[in-house]
């Protein structure tokens, strides 16, 4: 049993089944195998990453946490699941029905159809796309709408009130979202994730080469974590269901297993999310040095991932919530003018050739960019102690 | 022409005749994007990927927002008394049918036109990057210019006016 084995072991699988059928079949028997192991790895995932959620931000909050379902509380996503499946669904009586019953339907549909372009090991995609990333984009866009028909449908104010919310929020960060993954595509140059990631899965001496660890990148790469964390609704850009303000902003009135969706929803959208960063700045699947290539690849791209969500965990166990005109002001006045300049530093990388004086030409346009830029943010804004115009 | 594609094309002119006939206006604009989705679907089954999912992204990610944004911002959610049908509804129609015949004379003409054509071009995104920044360069930067000046107009009505310009 060699490390070449146990790195192609799905893809031998799905090989093996697919040898007993006829030629007709294999493709579509290929293609439901790879599916049904997205549908059960993530919800899987997702218990976990719950459970390391509610584990982790009790830790930080000096609690311990669930420990009462099975040992250590480990059986606490099953208690929740059940607890879900078996609640009353409740549907306002003057709730518009059938949007009502399609937004979170729309939502997770389109959440799962954004992983299927996603290499998830060396040869473990679903579809490799000529343009998989904007595939990726477009499926993500479509949520948009369905978190507005949530909150239309439901008839409530708060509801409405956190649709529009998210969906200003979104509507701006995706911008940035879609301009830090421009870099990549101008120096790949191909919207292929797989051909992405295969660019980087190269070594100098023992060091990947990873697109995080040039100039352009690393700031592209900030701000793809920034953009990604506001695009789903996680602390510190959690407005959208601001408890303390909107109830839970646009699912106040889905209960029971509609809310379980919203849920999975938005943790497989973080997955996905994660799994789209890892792929363009942090090598995919590659391993992180070269030695370590005989661990599975898919053990690498799964580990990043949950990696990434413990950085989302311990944001949310830290940073305290922004406020909506500050969310606004960050993402148009300092995150997009730099992203924007990132493109043109991109572009000067990819035409000064090999060599060390475009690391140093890249690393200073961008903290020069980055300085000026704060200093400006900072000069603008009247720092003073906060004043109340209604709560006083 | 496959069952796919008459599944698409209904699905499409359903999605198309509810948003002109339905009651209420978010409802309307719904079923807008479900002819836009089913128009980008139809692109899919052409092989013209770059078109299919861009259709998505702006038309159901950024149009139907705004198209959304737009009547919850007016007025126009609640339902009219007298009916949500135009009193002028058959000049619409005929200047509808006008356009669908001038569209559908020039599509089959161009059969004639372009008689050496491939039965199915083969287009990468790379191809269509190529012609966008290199054939059709000045097209795309009057495009650029013009959303950009689009874009400042939008901001200077938005704008505050100054402090003492309000009194």
């Amino acid at each position: 049993m060699s490390a070449a084995y146990f790195d192609q072991i799905f893809v031998l699988f799905t090989k093996w089944v697919e040898s007993f059928l006829p030629v007709f079949w294999q493709p579509i028997i290929g293609v439901v195998l790879g599916a049904v192991a997205i549908v059960c790895v993530y919800p899987a995932l997702f218990a976990l990453a719950v459970l390391m959620e509610r584990k982790g931000l009790g830790r930080m909050q000096n609690r311990y946490g669930p420990n009462r379902v099975g040992p250590w509380g480990l059986f606490q996503p099953v208690a929740d699941g059940i607890k879900a499946l078996t609640k009353e669904d409740v549907v306002p009586f003057n709730a518009d029905g059938v949007v009502h019953f399609l937004a979170p339907v729309v939502i997770v549909v389109m959440v799962f159809m954004a992983l299927a372009v996603l290499p998830m090991g060396r040869n473990m995609q679903l579809v490799d796309m000529d343009s998989g990333l904007l595939y990726f984009f477009a499926m993500g866009a479509a949520i948009e709408l369905a978190i507005f028909m949530a909150g239309w449908s439901s008839r409530n104010k708060y509801s409405l009130l956190g649709a529009m919310r998210a969906i200003a929020q979104m509507v701006s960060y995706e911008l940035i979202l879609l301009l830090s993954a421009l870099v990549v595509v101008m120096i790949s140059g191909s919207l292929s994730l797989v051909k992405i990631v295969e660019a980087q899965a190269s070594y100098s001496g023992i060091f990947p080469h990873w697109y995080v660890f040039t100039p352009w990148g690393l700031v592209a790469f900030v701000f793809f974590v920034i953009a990604s964390t506001a695009e789903t609704n996680r602390s510190p850009f959690d407005l959208p269901e601001g408890e303390s303000e909107i109830v839970a902003g646009y699912f106040t009135e889905y209960s029971g297993f509609k809310f379980a969706l919203f849920f999975l929803g938005e943790y497989v959208e973080m997955f996905g999310v994660a799994g789209l960063g890892t792929t363009l700045f942090l090598g995919g699947w590659a391993a992180p040095l070269s030695f370590l290539g005989v661990i599975p690849s898919w053990i690498w791209f799964f580990l990043k991932v949950e990696l990434w969500i413990c950085f989302f965990i311990w944001l949310r166990g830290t940073l305290p919530r922004l406020r909506q005109d500050q969310l606004m002001n960050f993402a148009w006045k300092f995150c997009l003018p730099v992203t924007l300049i990132n493109i043109f530093v991109t572009a000067l990388w990819r035409f000064m050739g090999e060599g060390w004086a475009r690391w140093v030409a890249c690393t200073l346009i961008l903290a020069v960019v980055y300085a000026v830029m704060g200093r400006v943010g900072m000069a603008r804004g009247k720092v003073a102690p906060r004043s109340y115009r209604y709560a006083e | 022409m496959s069952i796919v594609f008459y599944l698409l094309a209904a699905l499409t002119l359903v999605g198309g005749l509810a948003s002109v006939t339905l009651k209420n206006t978010v409802h309307c604009a719904l079923a807008l994007t479900v002819a836009f989705a089913g128009l980008a679907l139809l692109f899919l089954t052409l092989d013209a990927q770059f078109a299919g999912f861009a259709q998505i992204l702006v038309y159901v990610g950024a149009v139907a927002i705004l198209v959304v944004f737009a009547i919850l911002l007016t007025r126009g959610h609640e339902i009219p008394i007298d009916g949500v049908f135009s009193r002028t509804w058959i000049v619409g129609l005929v200047i509808a049918a006008g356009v669908f015949a001038v569209l559908g004379w020039a599509v089959l003409a161009s059969v004639h036109a372009l008689p050496n054509e491939l039965a199915v071009p083969v287009v990468t995104v790379h191809d269509i990057g190529n012609a966008l920044v290199g054939h059709y360069v000045l097209p795309l930067e009057i495009v650029a210019l013009l959303l950009t000046a689009a874009t400042i107009g939008a901001v200077m009505v938005a704008l505050h006016e100054k402090e003492g310009a309000k009194q």
